[in-house]
């Protein structure tokens, strides 16, 4: 097998080979997430960080986890970082780790972290594993950002709290989309977005 | 009693709808659900998972893990303990652990079952839906017989929700869609749809 080449390791996930318009993983935890764009971010940068020391961390040990219970070894690395990241969240920002609640453990069961780790990780060294991480946690927060992005400033009329349309309510002209608040919305926007990327590149359609 | 059951169960199915309303086990929900019968298949398989995780991770947490929890033990050194930063790990730890358990059992006991689940089983412990299910019952501090009736109409709802969908999709096979919004694009916009309809369950009482 070639060596995979550092940069397109880490950037190719993002829009090329990306984990969810693509490879169809980690939707389970993305949506309910995204109804504001700081939650989206937070959530992001928690998923980075998971799937890249989950991937160095099953990489260095590769050679001594016996095939028969890898699943159980890469489960229990992945909730052990897990655990750090909810203590982490709830000590230093409580109040989005509350709204977050439930979703900062799924990311346990979150496919990218899973897929990344059996599919990545188990063949390749730790540093380019971790870059593989890197990227594919980038690829994940590109979609979560745009759906936050568009949820927030339609559903709300703000964006990470700052008022960006004014509201009729508090004298302004914008009338806020109330669906753009509720869990329909997030597919419409994604189903829209993978239209997108695929029209850009054409490659990617399915040929069913 | 039995009112407060028969809110449980019909929240769980219609108004809290695990894959409609919280987006769980979307992965599953979108790769299997191509034709009704192997979403028949999986549906199933994940009542049955749910059912008997949430019961048992219940009693995990209301007896071992929570606060003050380990003082039926009577042992002065274990009062007052708090071990829900362990919650994560033991939970999927039972999940694998049920998921396997089950796998053996159905396959010496009962095959024709396991033949019908078959590679559906092992995949159910990466279903968010079932560790979901398990943190909203640590969330809603539920008593182990509450969590056995949200396992499975939690389950339920999820099953009913993926089988809708499949018959959905083989229709969908019909109708020309354009390139790009083809497979995975339109999929997320019908389960849109979907979910759509389901808000119309909210707020119902019972």
């Amino acid at each position: 097998m070639a060596e995979p080449k550092n940069t397109d390791v880490l950037f190719d996930p993002v829009f090329k080979n990306n984990p969810i318009a693509l490879q169809v993983l980690g939707i389970c935890s993305a949506l309910a997430v995204t109804t504001r764009l700081d939650k989206a971010i937070v959530m992001s940068l928690a998923v980075i960080f998971v799937v890249a020391c989950s991937n160095a961390a099953v990489a260095a040990l590769r050679h001594y986890i016996p095939t028969s219970i890898r699943i159980i070894v890469q489960m229990t690395i992945i909730s052990s970082l897990v655990i750090l990241v909810d203590l982490f969240l709830q000590a230093f920002i409580p109040k989005i780790a509350d709204e977050l609640s439930v979703f900062v453990g799924l990311i346990i069961t979150n496919c990218i972290v899973m897929g990344r780790a059996e599919g990545f990780a188990m063949k390749n060294g730790p540093l380019v594993s971790f870059l593989d991480g890197i990227g594919n946690g980038l690829g994940y927060s590109v979609i979560l950002l745009v759906v936050g992005f568009f949820r927030e400033l339609f559903g709300s009329g703000t964006l990470l709290g700052y008022t960006i349309f004014p509201l009729v309510g508090d004298g302004g002209w914008y009338v806020r989309n109330g669906i753009m608040l509720t869990p329909p919305s997030a597919f419409f926007i994604i189903g829209l977005f993978i239209w997108a990327l695929r029209t850009w590149k054409p490659d990617q359609i399915e040929t069913e | 009693m039995l009112e407060h059951h028969l809110s449980i169960f019909f929240t769980a199915i219609f108004e809290e709808n695990l894959a409609l309303a919280f987006f769980l086990g979307m992965c599953t929900f979108l790769a299997v659900s191509k034709t009704v019968k192997t979403a028949v298949g999986l549906g199933g398989a994940v009542i049955l998972i749910q059912t008997i995780t949430v019961t048992v991770n219940c009693v995990i947490y209301q007896y071992l893990l929570k606060e003050n929890a380990l003082n039926w033990t009577g042992i002065s050194s274990l009062q007052g303990t708090d071990l829900r930063f362990l919650g994560l790990i033991s939970y999927i730890g039972t999940i694998a652990a049920m998921v396997q358990i089950l796998e053996m059992a159905l396959d010496r006991f009962y095959p024709p079952l396991y033949n019908a689940l078959g590679i559906f089983l092992p995949l159910i412990t990466v279903n968010c839906a079932i560790l979901g299910g398990t943190l909203f019952m640590v969330e809603r501090d539920y008593t182990p017989l509450e969590a056995l009736n949200f396992g499975f109409s939690g389950g339920l709802g999820w099953a009913m929700a993926i089988c809708a969908l499949a018959g959905i999709r083989e229709k969908l096979k019909y109708s020309d869609i354009p390139a790009g919004l083809r497979g995975l694009g339109i999929t997320f916009i019908t389960v849109g749809l979907m979910a759509m309809a389901f808000m119309a369950f909210a707020g119902i009482d019972i």
